[in-house]
């Protein structure tokens, strides 16, 4: 199963950070993505584009996980070469990441 | 217990105009905010306002004005907006001339200045938060220095019965938060009551994101009627409590999902919101549905303000050359790769350092890179060489050696673009509050 079955996402970039977020539609399955979309995940995922580290936040009670990408957007937004600048694409990535249903408790 | 109804006429300053309208005559608001600056807007519009010292706010606030204005004097519906930019008086006395044209009797609007601190942050001892390099370095690239202003001065121009107030940077929330303040004479230190106002702020601020803009995914999140999308609503009592809502019959939706993910949208710690009015903190915030698209956010907390102030430095930063020529068909892929080298050779034969530069196929690998697109087979692809440099002639030549693919490249390449523009770029730091005046002219008709 991919985490687009189970959550959505969004991005926002501040400076030339990349804000990741990642939300279950169904709260029951939180403790799923909290276990597998893990910090070394994303870093891998993203290893292109992320030059610095990855921080994650969890917010249980919304069934929420936001990333935060450090030196993500080459340079910043309004410096960047990339096509998206913003880095706004970013959140369709991080749902084609495979979950191991099979881990679910 | 006293409601108030604010609803978000603009999320960027390009936003959709129609919606506003909308929410302005069926929205039954109290008021209508326009939240329209990007981090680079106020350079961009400083630079509008040397050319022309009437110019300098937002591109789009004559045509907002002239959707708006009428329905808001008639139903007595408040504007506060950021579209001042650059030049908020000069914003205002454009709306003043609206106003007439419409054949307004009175309007007062408040014009909030004291954001542009360029001459405190060039003469003092300051460090760009990003790298800590000195400001005083970069003294002769400096365009703009904005500061991030709270509510307060927009709480006093509607104590001084503004029915629009315009303003320049401002934090976002606080074009919200000042309502609030005003209307319900919140106390600047009750942080449960001051947060759940940034709060409502921060979910309205980016306007249809709350509403199901930016968030249908096909088969997945079908949003109903996205291209009716309606504005946002927040109901706020004085108690604190919030509610999101749009305006009935609008299309979209406001569900939890979608106000999770504003909730979280350019967050970085959800625990520590540093806003200038309050240090909000998200982290234990619930949603909770009480209706269809009536949804209600609380449990926002905070704690005492920070004592610096963030600002917004804008500077001119070289330039930036973009060229792209497309390749479609048979082949397509490896006969753009072929482009893509043969102009890496040309490129760096010629001996420019470029400050930045990258080579990529739009339509396989432009936006995610390579690992990422590892395994597609895109049936048209667009070649695209970016580059950064510090002169106009050394971007020139990087998008002139793009179109030559006509005629000095591999087969087939068609559509070529070349665009170079100047890079206005932004750093920020922090000030001591002390050092920042904000102050308001009414003037009216």
């Amino acid at each position: 199963m991919l985490l687009r079955d189970i959550a959505h996402s969004r991005t926002g970039d501040k400076g030339n950070r990349s804000i990741i977020s990642v939300i279950a539609y169904d709260i029951h399955d939180f403790p799923l993505i909290e276990s597998q979309v893990t910090i070394e995940r994303v870093k891998l995922l993203y290893k292109d584009i992320v030059k610095g580290r990855v921080e994650r936040f969890s917010l249980p009670q919304l069934g929420a996980l936001n990333f935060i990408l450090h030196d993500a957007l080459g340079g910043g937004v309004t410096k960047s070469l990339a096509l998206d600048a913003h880095g706004k694409s970013l959140s369709s990535a991080i749902l084609s990441m495979e979950i191991d249903q099979s881990m679910k408790s | 217990m006293r409601i108030i109804r604010l609803g978000a006429g603009a999320g960027y300053s390009g936003d959709r105009i129609l919606p506003a309208v909308e929410l302005a005559e069926k929205g039954n608001i109290d008021y209508l905010i326009f939240e329209c600056l990007a981090e680079r807007t106020v350079a961009l519009a400083q630079l509008e306002k040397i050319k022309n010292s009437n110019l300098g706010f937002d591109p789009l606030l004559k045509d907002r004005m002239r959707a708006v204005l009428l329905t808001c004097k008639e139903k007595r519906v408040k504007i506060i907006t950021n579209m001042g930019a650059a030049n908020p008086k000069a914003a205002a006395e454009e709306i003043l001339d609206i106003a007439k044209e419409l054949g307004i009797q009175s309007l007062k609007i408040g014009v909030v200045s004291g954001d542009d601190v360029l001459s405190v942050v060039i003469s003092g001892d300051f460090l760009t938060m990003e790298a800590g390099d000195p400001i005083s370095a970069l003294k002769n690239k400096i365009i703009s220095a904005n500061a991030y202003l709270g509510c307060e001065p927009i709480v006093e121009a509607l104590k001084l019965g503004a029915d629009i107030v315009i303003t320049g940077r401002v934090s976002d929330p606080a074009l919200f938060l000042a309502p609030l303040m005003y209307e319900f004479d919140w106390s600047a230190s009750d942080w449960k009551l001051l947060s759940q106002g940034i709060l409502a702020g921060h979910l309205l601020e980016c306007a249809a994101q709350v509403t199901g803009g930016y968030f249908a995914d096909p088969g997945y999140r079908d949003v109903p009627n996205l291209e009716n999308l309606g504005f946002p609503i927040a109901e706020v009592s004085e108690d604190g409590a919030v509610i999101i809502t749009k305006v009935e019959g609008s299309g979209g939706y406001v569900t939890k999902a979608t106000c999770s993910a504003q909730l979280l949208y350019e967050i970085d710690d959800p625990s520590q919101y540093f806003q200038p009015d309050i240090t909000a903190d998200f982290s234990k915030v619930t949603i909770t549905e009480l209706a269809p698209n009536r949804i209600k956010v609380e449990n926002a907390g905070g704690a005492e303000r920070p004592s610096d102030i963030k600002v917004t430095i804008g500077l001119r930063d070289g330039f930036i050359g973009d060229g792209q020529i497309s390749y479609a068909g048979v082949g397509a892929v490896s006969r753009g790769q072929l482009a893509l080298q043969v102009l890496q050779k040309r490129i760096e034969a010629s001996g420019t350092q470029f400050l930045d530069i990258r080579y990529e196929l739009i339509g396989l690998n432009a936006i995610h890179g390579d690992h990422l697109s590892q395994g597609y087979e895109p049936y048209e692809v667009r070649v695209r060489v970016a580059a950064r440099a510090n002169t106009i002639k050394e971007a020139e030549f990087v998008v002139n050696e793009v179109e030559a693919m006509y005629l000095n490249g591999p087969a087939g390449g068609g559509g070529a673009t070349k665009l170079v523009r100047e890079v206005i770029s932004v750093v920020s730091t922090l000030i001591p509050r002390e050092l920042i005046k904000p102050s308001v002219l009414i003037l009216e008709l």
